[in-house]
Parts: C-alpha cells; sequence; structure tokens
C-alpha cells in the first residue's frame, strides 16, 4: 500500500505547463466525413497566431520600400484604372469621384487576390511542415489569409486620405464595414481551402491561380459598377462572390445608391455555401496530406 | 491499467506503391485513370487489389507504461518511421487504432518550421510554436536555450547566414527544452556534431528520469539506444518481431544481419536460403555451451546444445534431422546425424522443439557455419526433395577457454584427445 501511495503523489507531479494532461489522443482511420474539430483548432490559435506573425513578417524582408509594397499595389493599380476607364473610356462611377470609386473596390480585392493565391499555395509553400509535425493543416490557409489583413489596413489608411481629400464623409452605413470584411475573409479563405487542398494533389492549381484571379477581375464591378450589367444577366453575375464583398464595400464606405439587396444576398450565400463547403472538403482531404504533399 | 500511457492495436498503415516517390499527379493523369478504371477493374477482376500497393505497417500491436523509453530498431524500410509519423498523427493509419494518453511532443526531424529569414530569436518563437509549445513556455526557457545552443551574439542575425553546426545547434536546443509526457523521436541525433549531440542525449536522459517520461525513439544507433531505452522491439516488414530489454533485442538484431549466430539467443531463420519441399522447416535455432565462461559459446572439446524450432504442416515422423559445422571452405567437418542412430523423430503439426546435444566438440577455436537438414532418407535422395535443407543459416564461433592449456595455436582444424605415454 505505501508503494502505491508514492506512485500516485509522483504522478500528481507534472510540469504546470500542461493544461489538459488527461487527454486521450485515439488515433484511427479517416472517415469519409470527419468533423471539423474546431476546438482542437482553437487549441493551436498560438501556431496559427506565429504563422501569421510569419508570413508578415518574411514577406516584405529584404526589399527596400518594405510595407509600402502593400500601398503601391492596389493605388497604382487604381491610377491606372483612372486614367483609362475613369479618364479615356469615361466609364461611369455611380457620381463617386472615380479615384475613390475604384479604390474603394480595389482594396477588398487586392486583399481576395493576394488571399487566393497565397492560401492557394500555403500546403505546399510549407509542405515540410506538414510532413513531419501534427497540427490541424487548416491553420496554413488560415493563417496566410490572416496575413493580408494587415496589408489591407495598411492600404485602408490611404482611402481615408483619399476620402478626406474629395470631401465624402461615410453615413451611418459605416458600421456595417467590419461586416463586409468579414464576408471578404471568408470569400477568400472559403476559395482558399478548396484551392490549397486540390494542390496539393494537383499542382495544376498553381498555374490556375494567377489566371483565375485575372478572369475573376473582370467579371467583379471594380472598374465599373454593377449598374452596366444588363438586366438579366444580374442574376447569373451576382453568383460571383466578390460582387457583394465590393458593393457591399462601396455602399458602406462611399454610400453608393444603386446597390440591390436581392443580389448582394445571393453572392452572401454564394460566399457561405463556398466556405462551409470548403471547411468539409479541407477536412476530408486533410488525412491524406502528409503522405501525397 | 491506467499506467498505459500508449496502446496500439493492429494498427496497419498501406501506402500506394510510389505514392511516397511520385509526389503528385496531374489532374490529367486522373481523368485518364478515372476513364480507364472500368476497364482496368474488368481486367484485374481476378485479383483483388489491381493496383500494387505495400503495407508500411501491418498487425502491429503493442502497449507501453508511463515511464518506459522504448527504442525501435529495424531495417530500413521496416516501418520504424511510419510508425512515429502515425503515433505523432502526421499521416493516418488505413487499419487498426491506438490510444495516447497525455501530452505528445513529436521530433521527427529538427529544425522544421525554420525559416532562413528569419533571425535566431524569432525561429525560437516560431519553432518552439511548432513543436507545441506555448508562447509563455518559450518565454521562460527562452535564456536557457540561447545559452544551451551557444549562440548568444548571433541571435538577431538571420538564421541563413549561421554555420550549419550552429543552425543545428539551435534547432537541437528547441528540441531538447520540449517537454511533454510522452516524447517521440525520429533519428534526429544522426546529425551535428558528436560532442554536442552527446550533450543533447545528456539532457534527454536527465529530463526523462526526473520527470518520468515517456519516450519513443527510433535510431540506427545501437549505442544509443543501449544507454537511452528501457525496452526495445524489433520491426520487421511493419510488424514487431522481437520486444525487450534492449541488449538483447539488438543482439539478435545484430546477429540476424552479420549472420554470426550468437548464443543463449534464438536466432530467426525466416529470411534463411534454403532448398527443399517445405512441408517441414526449421524456424529459429538456438545454442549454448552453458558455460559462462566462455560467454556460452561453444568451445573446444566442450558440449554444445541445440534447440531447433521446427514448423510442419501436417504430423510426420521425420528420419533424418541433422546438424553439421563446416569450415569456410565449405568443408564438412561434423553432421550429427539423427539418422546415424536410426532414431525417427515425430513432428506434430504446427511448432515442435527438438533439443539436440553435442557432448563434446572436437574443433579447435575458429568460426565455422552451422548448416541444418530435415528429411525422409528413404524419399530424400536430393537437397530439393528434403523438407528443408539450409545450408548456412549462421556462423558459430568456437572459443578456446582460457584455462585450456599455454595459449599456442593447435594450427589445426579438428582436435582429439592425446596423452605423451612413455618417454625413453
Amino acid at each position: 500500500m505505501p508503494q502505491q501511495a508514492d506512485q500516485a503523489i509522483e504522478q500528481t507531479n507534472p510540469p504546470e505547463l500542461l493544461v489538459d494532461q488527461t487527454q486521450t489522443i485515439l488515433i484511427e482511420p479517416p472517415r469519409r466525413c470527419e468533423a471539423l474539430e474546431l476546438r482542437e483548432f482553437w487549441r493551436y490559435r498560438e501556431l496559427l497566431y506565429f504563422l501569421t506573425w510569419r508570413d508578415v513578417k518574411v514577406r516584405y524582408k529584404q526589399t527596400v520600400i518594405g510595407a509600402a509594397w502593400a500601398v503601391l499595389q492596389p493605388f497604382l493599380t487604381m491610377v491606372v484604372f483612372s486614367v483609362i476607364f475613369g479618364g479615356l473610356i469615361h466609364v461611369p462611377s455611380d457620381g463617386i469621384p472615380y479615384p475613390v470609386f475604384s479604390y474603394a473596390a480595389l482594396l477588398p480585392w487586392t486583399f481576395f487576390a493576394g488571399a487566393l493565391s497565397r492560401s492557394g499555395n500555403s500546403l505546399v509553400y510549407d509542405a515540410n511542415l506538414v510532413s513531419k509535425m501534427y497540427f490541424p493543416r487548416m491553420i496554413l490557409p488560415f493563417a496566410a489569409v490572416l496575413s493580408l489583413l494587415i496589408d489591407f489596413a495598411v492600404a485602408f489608411v490611404i482611402l481615408l486620405g483619399m476620402m478626406l481629400f474629395y470631401g465624402i464623409i461615410p453615413g451611418a452605413t459605416v458600421i456595417t464595414l467590419p461586416l463586409f470584411l468579414l464576408l471578404a475573409f471568408m470569400a477568400a479563405l472559403g476559395i482558399g481551402l478548396w484551392l490549397s487542398a486540390l494542390n496539393v494533389k494537383y499542382r495544376d492549381i498553381a498555374y490556375t491561380i494567377p489566371f483565375l484571379a485575372q478572369f475573376w477581375l473582370l467579371v467583379t464591378p471594380v472598374a465599373y459598377p454593377s449598374t452596366i450589367i444588363p438586366e438579366h444577366w444580374r442574376f447569373l453575375y451576382s453568383l460571383n462572390p466578390m460582387v457583394a464583398v465590393v458593393e457591399g464595400f462601396r455602399w458602406a464606405l462611399l454610400g453608393q445608391q444603386n446597390v440591390q439587396g436581392e443580389f448582394i444576398f445571393l453572392s452572401t450565400m454564394v460566399v457561405l455555401t463556398l466556405f462551409i463547403g470548403g471547411l468539409f472538403y479541407f477536412r476530408r482531404m486533410e488525412a491524406e496530406f502528409a503522405d501525397v504533399v | 491499467m491506467s499506467d498505459v500511457v500508449i496502446r496500439v492495436e493492429n494498427l496497419g498503415k498501406r501506402y500506394r506503391i510510389g505514392e511516397r516517390r511520385e509526389t503528385y499527379g496531374t489532374l490529367r493523369d486522373t481523368l485518364m485513370e478515372a476513364m480507364q478504371a472500368p476497364f482496368q477493374a474488368w481486367r484485374a477482376r481476378g485479383s483483388p487489389h489491381g493496383k500494387s500497393e505495400i503495407w508500411a505497417l501491418r498487425d502491429l500491436s503493442f502497449e507501453l507504461k508511463r515511464g518506459e523509453v522504448l527504442g525501435i530498431i529495424g531495417r530500413n524500410g521496416a516501418g520504424k518511421s511510419t510508425l512515429l509519423k502515425v503515433l505523432s498523427r502526421v499521416t493516418r493509419p488505413t487499419v487498426g487504432r491506438a490510444w495516447i494518453h497525455g501530452r505528445v511532443g513529436s521530433l521527427l526531424e529538427v529544425g522544421t518550421g525554420f525559416h532562413p529569414e528569419l533571425t535566431g530569436r524569432e525561429n525560437i518563437y516560431l519553432n518552439g510554436a511548432v513543436l507545441g509549445m506555448t508562447k509563455t513556455e518559450i518565454d521562460r526557457k527562452f535564456d536557457e536555450i540561447v545559452q544551451f545552443a551557444e549562440i548568444e551574439q548571433f541571435l538577431d542575425t538571420p538564421v541563413k547566414r549561421y554555420s550549419s553546426g550552429m543552425y543545428m545547434r539551435l534547432a537541437f536546443s528547441i528540441a531538447a527544452h520540449l517537454e511533454p509526457e510522452i516524447l517521440i523521436v525520429d533519428e534526429v541525433l544522426a546529425v551535428g556534431d558528436v560532442a554536442f549531440r552527446k550533450k543533447c542525449l545528456g539532457k534527454m536522459r536527465e529530463v526523462s528520469s526526473r520527470e518520468g517520461r515517456t519516450i519513443l525513439f527510433v535510431s540506427h544507433d545501437m549505442e544509443a539506444i543501449q544507454r537511452l531505452c528501457s525496452r526495445c522491439i524489433l520491426l520487421q516488414q511493419g510488424q514487431v518481431l522481437l520486444d525487450g530489454d534492449p541488449a538483447s533485442v539488438i543482439a539478435q538484431y545484430l546477429a540476424v544481419n552479420s549472420s554470426k549466430g550468437c548464443p543463449n539467443t534464438w536466432i530467426d531463420l525466416s529470411h534463411a536460403s534454403r532448398f527443399g519441399t517445405g512441408e517441414a522447416q526449421f524456424t529459429a535455432v538456438h545454442f549454448t555451451s552453458d558455460r559462462a565462461a566462455a560467454a556460452f559459446q561453444p568451445y573446444c572439446k566442450g558440449p554444445v546444445e541445440f534447440l531447433l524450432a521446427i514448423e510442419s504442416d501436417s504430423p510426420r515422423s521425420v528420419g533424418s534431422l541433422a546438424v553439421s559445422l563446416c569450415d569456410s571452405s565449405g568443408l564438412r567437418l561434423i553432421n550429427a546425424d539423427t539418422v546415424l542412430m536410426d532414431r525417427r523423430i515425430s513432428l506434430r503439426k504446427g511448432y515442435n522443439l527438438v533439443r539436440l546435444r553435442i557432448d563434446s566438440l572436437y574443433l579447435n577455436s575458429g568460426v565455422y557455419r552451422l548448416g541444418l537438414w530435415l528429411a525422409d532418407p528413404i524419399t530424400a535422395h536430393t537437397v530439393n526433395s528434403a523438407y528443408d535443407y539450409v545450408e548456412s543459416a549462421f556462423e558459430v564461433e568456437v572459443v578456446k577457454l582460457e584455462s585450456d592449456g599455454n595459449g599456442l595455436s593447435p594450427n589445426s582444424v579438428v582436435t582429439c584427445d592425446f596423452h605423451v605415454i612413455d618417454v625413453s
């Protein structure tokens, strides 16, 4: 008996850092439909933080102008758009000065396009981590998208300056902006999950992404207002998840009037479907990542 | 038994051949395959698996108790690394289950997640997080890690400017400060300079003995296994071949591999090259001289006792069972054959154990090849019609006892008893 007591004391004396030491891990073959395990994801939030931080930190290392790139990309695009579409072709901009009109759309667009490419390549880029360490794989595309929010924030400051310059004061609608940012985030991550999981198996995806982004820009109302789309095409048009995001941004920030609620709603539904579908698809494919990547 | 921290039950992992080498397919290949699949399925309907596949692990079961340090050895491709990958949850098994009770830290590679552009300081945090440490934990151990790695003045230099030695030291140092309840370590200690490696091994041992940590450790470094482990398993083709104390498992592993037989251990013969019908086969051999002074090796003019494990597919009576010893040129010096005694040996269906003793071995010290023969002398006329014939199972060393004579070598192969009767 005394011996057993000794053992008990020894066992209740683990390192203090273990929060959930009584957990039992069950390892078993993958099933067709895996649970999302959001709690497991939450347990690894610090890794998510460090990987996001790494992505931000590494991105502009050894560049001369550093984070200014985050501003230059959308800003220069805006200048080119303003000269060609605003100045030469006279694309309508719903009464808003064209530079602000296009920049307000380029902000979420740049975020989306960047997030698509980074999250799509995230698993392949960190193949070494995937094949040597355990963690919820979803952290990789998630961190890739998160890291681009920093760029977004930097570029956002320029928009505020431009609005000030043109004397545009946002109305009460501006409080909905975080919702549209969340929508942009979900759209980017949702599609990023699909692409990254597919990219592990088919490297064709890596080549498809730049082309996809180019094509996508044309069918999103960035350089032009969605009002120029003929009525009978609108339904099809608003299946593009970025329509809701871009229109929402303009509506929230600039008080753009010609926004059609039902199409924003439809587009939002598409985002949600892609996002939830992406989560489950990713979980299903996750089991074989380490063997295939 | 709450003391069991790892329980593995019938674990199996299947890889399709080529899957690991050919890392990815193209969409086109898959489409082509999908189109051809029905035809292939029709063509391959005879064999259940149209594609060639290998089982890296198969029907693997074992239990590990708290505080045990388990060494895992085996040849290349025996499934060691796959086992660690499954237990550290990097990959999922194809069949079977495993339970792990406690916080797991795995070290399949050192420096996983290191980013060359980041500084030493930044990489400590990143790698620590990848290994499963919390930020507060890393904060607490930070100074110790830096000191252990001896890189103080390069802390804010990007690691791409580090020498490879510094890089490895930093990576090891972070890993050595990991404090999970269960630690899974793959062949990581095979790299790095020897002195630093010793330091890491020391640190590992210190932590494991102090905190009763459970460790699974794969290595080809038998010395490290001997020093660190309390138990050892030998894997072969994805299965546990031997499980026991490190000294004996390693001895047998080496014995099989170097084909030199060690006394007092079971020597597996399942991979020996052999002739015969296979209706009855030798599966393993054990031999000893029962004399500790000779380290149980057969010695000159001493006895040697063989235990022969024989697997038979049906009950049979065998007229000839022989143990022979040849010299290196293949000259048969001794042939202890039961046919000479006119005694038949009855074998049961399945597993049989035959004990055979050579009372005195008239061989001088040297290395001899052991041969095994099992046949019915009436029907067996050639080696191929014998039940089993292993020409060279392994090598046996016959030693000379120190206490005998003056230590001069006899200058002959066989020995004899002789006296000087008279001098006149």
